[in-house]
């Protein structure tokens, strides 16, 4: 896609900062500890980025979805675990919000996730309900001006530094599969909120996962996100933003492999000459950037759909997320195939995209559930 | 109040520098950044602006058509106003001639007792340092170069001036011109706001026609003809021999140092 002027001048100050801020002593850190980075996301709040594409009222920049897949593909090229910062609260933290917050929950709440003042996660996968949101066990029982809740929600990016988190939970046990669910903002501070442990997970590290536990959480009914009862219609629409996201995450992460594999294939040198000099290698680097440049021409195109309010977005967001996110794993295999026995070490960057490329054609619905998205919508 | 921020758009060095035939730098080819130490002059003038109320920037530069796109980034980092000098009758002006045509651009903009001029130490194709300091002299005013801190406080500034072994603090009132360094403030970056802001944002090309009645443009004065001195050739220097670097601690270092030293028979 040719972009406008004010578009490449984006692109150019998120790869600016990305270059100069993402330094090769912070990302070590991050893999090092695990721990989610303090200073990195205050920086990254200073320039707005936590709320590129929040409206200005709610005190974000008021950029377009393309603008936000500029920055999160960006972010991912230098830092998979850093685009997730900026990534979040643009999307599923702000999202259901702006789609059916009242005025005074979204003053309340989207403005200080837009600041990056406070960090807000999303709850929706539980032990038994991943995929499959029918499976919600989650409950929550209005008492009064109240509504009790108890469950545990799990794989909660986030979860073990956020103020607050959006919580699913069954309001009305008589409807089936994904009906009769309800969204909460919950105070993560409230008497009967707490976290697991952080998972020990295989990649982007620096940003903890936990499980949310509620145990008799009373949240007060003005946090009560959303219709009663339908609050998963609500979900699934933030979901489409988030596929995006995670899309240009995957166009990131491979364009990074990509450069690398380029940089290695120059330099190694075998039989007498660099690798790149074989077809075998020169090819692989062809194939890659073909796939890279396919899977961002679909996901600059469905962002620019993004704001048309067009019916197809739905399906063309999965159909991003599936491609790019499959194509990702499949540019992280060659890159370290390129890189042979260095691609295995941890010194080189690409054994780091490689696992952190695997989680997204999982994450924010996995590639079978697009596959159902988009089928669906087929066969409708 | 106002803020003039002089910029250049120069070929980034860190790439490889294009020669033409003729021996000139081949521009065309090369990418272009905003010169370094203008960016501190924009940052001085922009941090100045955050807790001053009615303070504007304005960004000012002298180059072809695509200098247009760096004024641009400029605004979007939270400058008001742009000027553009653009003209065939400039081109080919060296530093007295460029300064000549700047500052008749400056008394165009209009330049009162309680505004600054901020101009980069020097640009990095040219690395003259000349025109920030005879901006000064042609409009009369006085000038502070080299400046890596500054402090306004009314309409004096205290401002420190890097030396080579030390440092000169002196006291400015407006108006003035100051010539910023690297060691001044870390230059913020752009916003996505401050990018749709920019779109909105004044962006004037001064032409010859704009700026010829002023008495400081004449035939003599700008462009080649004005220009005393002339680039006699431009070419990337000779690489150096290879270098080698001594790890280790001091003491290990000078041990290996004095081993090298030996076996070339220099001691």
């Amino acid at each position: 896609m040719i972009l406008s002027e004010k578009h490449e001048m984006m692109k150019k100050l998120f790869r600016q900062f990305a270059e100069t801020e993402f330094t090769t002593e912070l990302l070590d850190k991050l893999e090092e500890t695990g721990e989610f980075n303090r200073n990195i996301h205050d920086k990254m709040a200073k320039y707005g980025f936590m709320g590129t594409k929040i409206p200005v009222k709610y005190g974000g920049q008021g950029g377009d979805t393309l603008a936000y897949v500029l920055m999160v593909e960006e972010f991912a090229r230098i830092s998979p675990v850093l685009s997730i910062y900026a990534n979040t609260s643009n999307s599923l933290a702000a999202g259901p919000l702006l789609f059916c917050g009242t005025e005074e929950q979204k003053l309340k709440y989207v403005a200080p996730v837009a600041k990056g003042e406070k960090i807000l996660v999303f709850g929706l996968t539980e032990p038994g309900a991943g995929s499959d949101a029918g499976g919600t066990l989650t409950t929550a029982v209005q008492d009064g001006e109240y509504f009790v809740l108890n469950g545990r929600k799990t794989f909660i990016s986030g979860a073990p530094f956020a103020d607050h988190a959006i919580i699913y939970a069954k309001t009305d046990p008589t409807q089936k599969g994904s009906r009769g669910i309800s969204m909460f903002l919950v105070d993560m501070k409230l008497p009967g909120v707490s976290c697991g442990k952080d998972e020990a997970k295989m990649g982007m590290l620096g940003y903890p996962t936990s499980d949310i536990i509620l145990e008799n959480v009373r949240v007060h009914k003005d946090d009560l996100l959303g219709p009663l009862h339908k609050g998963f219609s609500a979900a699934m629409k933030t979901l489409d933003g988030g596929r995006l996201g995670m899309a240009a995450q995957a166009v990131g992460i491979a364009q990074g492999c990509l450069e690398e594999s380029i940089k290695y294939a120059k330099e190694r040198k075998q039989f007498g000459r660099p690798i790149a000099n074989f077809q075998a290698i020169s090819f692989m680097l062809a194939d890659m950037a073909t796939e890279i440049e396919a899977s961002r021409e679909l996901v600059y195109n469905t962002a620019v759909l993004a704001d048309t309010g067009s019916s197809d977005y739905t399906s063309r967001c999965a159909m991003s997320k599936y491609f790019a996110s499959e194509m990702c794993n499949r540019i992280a295999y060659k890159a370290v195939q390129i890189h042979g026995g260095y691609g295995y070490i941890k010194e080189y960057k690409v054994e780091r995209f490689y696992r952190d490329a695997r989680i997204t054609s999982i994450y924010e619905g996995t590639t079978q559930v697009q596959q159902m998205v988009i089928s669906s919508n087929l066969l409708k | 109040m106002k803020i003039i921020v002089c910029v250049k758009q120069v070929p980034d060095t860190s790439e490889k520098v294009a020669v033409k035939e003729d021996g000139t730098m081949n521009r065309a080819a090369m990418k272009t950044i905003t010169n370094p130490d203008d960016m501190n002059a924009v940052e001085a003038a922009l941090a100045i602006k955050d807790y001053t109320p009615d303070c504007s920037v304005i960004v000012v530069s002298m180059g072809p058509p695509p200098a247009a796109e760096m004024l641009r980034e400029l605004l979007a980092m939270g400058a008001d106003e742009g000027v553009l000098i653009s003209a065939r009758e400039f081109g080919g002006s060296d530093t007295f001639a460029t300064s000549q045509i700047l500052a008749a651009a400056i008394r165009r903009i209009g330049f009162e007792n309680t505004d600054m001029i901020f101009c980069g130490r020097q640009a990095i194709d040219g690395d003259t340092a000349q025109v920030g300091p005879q901006i000064a002299e042609k409009l009369g005013i006085p000038q502070i170069s080299y400046v890596f801190r500054m402090q306004k406080t009314g309409n004096v500034l205290e401002v420190r001036r890097a030396l080579e072994d030390g440092y000169m603090t002196i006291q400015v009132g407006t108006p003035c011109l100051l010539t910023c360094i690297k060691e001044l403030n870390t230059p913020r970056y752009m916003t996505v706001k401050g990018i749709y802001e920019s779109e909105g944002k004044p962006l004037q090309i001064f032409d010859y026609e704009t700026l010829k009645d002023d008495s400081m443009i004449e035939s003599d004065t700008i462009g080649i003809k004005g220009s005393p001195t002339n680039v006699y050739k431009s070419f990337s220097p000779p690489a150096k021999g290879t270098c080698v670097m001594l790890e280790g601690s001091g003491k290990e270092a000078v041990g290996k140092l004095f081993e090298l030293l030996s076996q070339k028979h220099i001691i």
